[in-house]
């Protein structure tokens, strides 16, 4: 059995380890500190600890403001509330004047589950993608994380993680090494290549797995960075394997399908198919969830059959 | 940690503030009118207030040191009155006066709202209702790190009817936030209309002091009533103050008084002329 750890219990840990490390950071949360596992800090360090209650547009422009005068902050909350809730305030507040805040938004996408679908947060990504010079950043698992938020910490400029509630599949080990802006290629393959972000990488490798056993050599590449995006890699890709499959636990307009397809288009034109969300979904556990909206393993087959006869065709 | 800074500005007479507060004026009429639009009412209406805090002893601020990290914070929030803003940076020395030609044209430094490539800007803008939360991470950093300035925040009336500002005013009581000032220019008018025909604002003070805050009421035209209320906030211990101040929108130029259609538009040529004639 693969381990299963929550991205965003690993971001509280990581978080007190910087914390220690650096005395500038400071949390800046919306009653919810306790869900994204923040709280973790903020019984450490209680003077660098700020709760605003839920009111995401004040927390949002303090955060700008601790930015300003030298601090970094940490912003938490979910995910619907750390972007839609308070957009304008991190559009003009954060993004425009390119301030030094961090936002990690915990219970992403539809395996929120039970809570349904106004806390499913599957508009972020295209939303946070939007905004020039913010850095989005989308782990595929606890050991992702961990690097990211460091990573975030360390980096001068905006940015946005986005975490998930549930327990996931680990799929690095401790020594990996994670490198804004620059994509992973967690399986080499020439017929064609999957392209996931998120908890959709783990899935991707399952597919990848099932279909070598048709003689299929498919690459998986591990896109944790939707901004800046890897355009080299994915330019990459289509040159040496003729077609790709996006995987995304999200909407697909204007995400990780539309940024790929914009590259692609644009540089090397293949044949393309997209795994993600066309709607909003319901409450339910978080497997049944992504049976029925289509993010399981065997929907990234069927996606990957059908492009590779695209690309047969496309020749 | 409180640095002395020598400022190049030595306490002025209230006199030689009403000078500056002309040119000021002059300066709001000449690149609105230059730019053939932007904000002049709302500008003209917080003239004194800024001349207060630029030239009236109260900010400490070093315009050869502009990110000084112990220099006090005027953050403008109503940030469509950025030309009142650009008037009192540039007669501060921020950049050259000339420049304010520049406003609103490509390529400048000076943005039809404020914006932090301006020398001197703390705070992007243009969206209400944010500027005082923003005070308030200013406010709680320089308590963090036992830094000695002050944040001053300037609000629209007609603002107030953000959400926000009401999420900041509770938050900012329930830390303590003492070194923050927020001040209201209560001009009354709005885009639209006046505040009390879009939105019912009264009882304004008491919203305030419901909220925990300090309250002070003053003319906002009265360049000693407002640097004595801009004082008095430093005396104020364990919660954060605010400083209504009553004002004329458009102040200065009679046809500007009042008006609501000379919040988002600029005098053409022969109102500027009789405009500059007016303020002397």
């Amino acid at each position: 059995m693969p381990s299963l750890i929550s991205t965003r219990e690993t971001f509280g840990s990581t978080l007190l380890k910087l914390g220690k490390e650096n005395a500038n950071i400071v949390v800046v949360g919306g009653d919810l500190n306790k869900s994204t596992f923040a709280n973790i800090f903020g019984a450490q360090f209680p003077k660098r600890f700020f709760d605003f209650g839920p009111a995401e547009q004040n927390m949002m422009s303090v955060a700008a403001g601790f930015a300003s005068s030298g601090k970094i902050p940490f912003v938490n909350t979910f995910a619907v509330f750390a972007t839609g809730r308070c957009y304008d305030q991190i559009r003009v507040g954060i993004a425009q004047p390119h301030l030094n805040v961090k936002i990690v938004a915990t219970h992403a996408g539809i395996i929120t589950g039970e809570d349904g679908v106004s806390a499913q947060g599957i508009e972020d990504i295209t939303l946070m993608s939007a905004l020039p010079g913010f850095n989005v950043i989308v782990p595929s698992d606890s050991i992702e994380t961990d690097k990211a938020v460091r990573t975030a910490a360390n980096t001068d400029g905006p940015f946005y993680i986005r975490l998930s509630r549930a327990a996931t599949e680990v799929i690095h080990k401790d020594d990996y090494e994670f490198s804004l802006g620059q994509a992973e290629i967690l399986r080499e393959g020439k017929d064609l290549t999957i392209i996931a972000c998120g908890i959709m990488v783990a899935t991707a490798l399952n597919a990848a797995e099932t279909i070598s056993k048709d003689g299929i050599s498919c690459r998986v590449i591990n896109m944790h960075t939707i901004q800046p995006l890897d355009i080299k890699g994915i330019i990459k890709a289509a040159k040496e394997t003729g077609a790709i499959v996006t995987v995304e636990e999200h909407l697909l307009s204007g995400s990780l399908s539309s940024l790929v397809s914009q590259a692609v288009s644009t540089n090397y034109p293949i044949p393309i198919e997209m795994v993600g969300l066309h709607d909003y979904a319901e409450s339910g556990a978080p497997q049944e969830l992504l049976k029925k909206y289509g993010l399981t393993s065997y929907d990234i087959v069927k996606a990957a059959r059908k492009v590779l006869k695209k690309k047969a065709s496309f020749n | 940690m409180s640095a002395e800074v020598v400022s190049s500005h030595l306490p002025k007479s209230v006199q030689n503030l009403e000078e500056i507060a002309r040119s000021i004026r002059h300066h709001i009429l000449n690149m609105t009118s230059n730019a053939n639009s932007g904000h002049p009412g709302g500008s003209l209406s917080s003239v004194e207030i800024l001349t207060a805090l630029y030239f009236g002893n109260i900010l400490r601020y070093d315009p050869r040191k502009i990110q000084w990290p112990d220099r006090d914070r005027f953050i403008l929030s109503k940030g469509h009155a950025c030309p009142v803003l650009y008037g009192a940076l540039a007669e501060a020395g921020y950049f050259p006066i000339e420049e304010l030609m520049t406003f609103r044209k490509i390529d400048s430094r000076l943005q039809g709202h404020a914006n932090t490539k301006t020398p001197g800007v703390e705070m992007s803008s243009g969206s209400l209702g944010m500027g005082l939360s923003f005070g308030l991470g200013v406010a709680l950093s320089g308590r963090l790190s036992k830094q000695p300035y002050r944040v001053y925040t300037l609000l629209g009336d007609g603002e107030c009817d953000e959400g926000q500002i009401w999420e900041a005013a509770m938050s900012a009581t329930h830390y303590k936030a003492d070194n923050l000032t927020a001040i209201v220019d209560r001009n009354r008018i709005q885009n639209d209309r006046s505040t009390d025909e879009v939105m019912q604002l009264e009882p304004f003070i008491q919203k305030w002091q419901a909220f925990g805050w300090y309250t002070q009421e003053v003319d906002g035209h009265d360049l000693g009533a407002i640097i004595a209320a801009l004082n008095k906030t430093k005396e104020i211990k364990g919660i954060p103050s605010v400083i209504v101040a009553n004002t004329i929108k458009g102040k200065g130029v009679s046809f500007m008084e009042g008006n609501p259609s000379f919040h988002g538009k600029a005098a053409n040529k022969e109102e500027l002329i009789a405009a500059l004639k007016e303020i002397g």
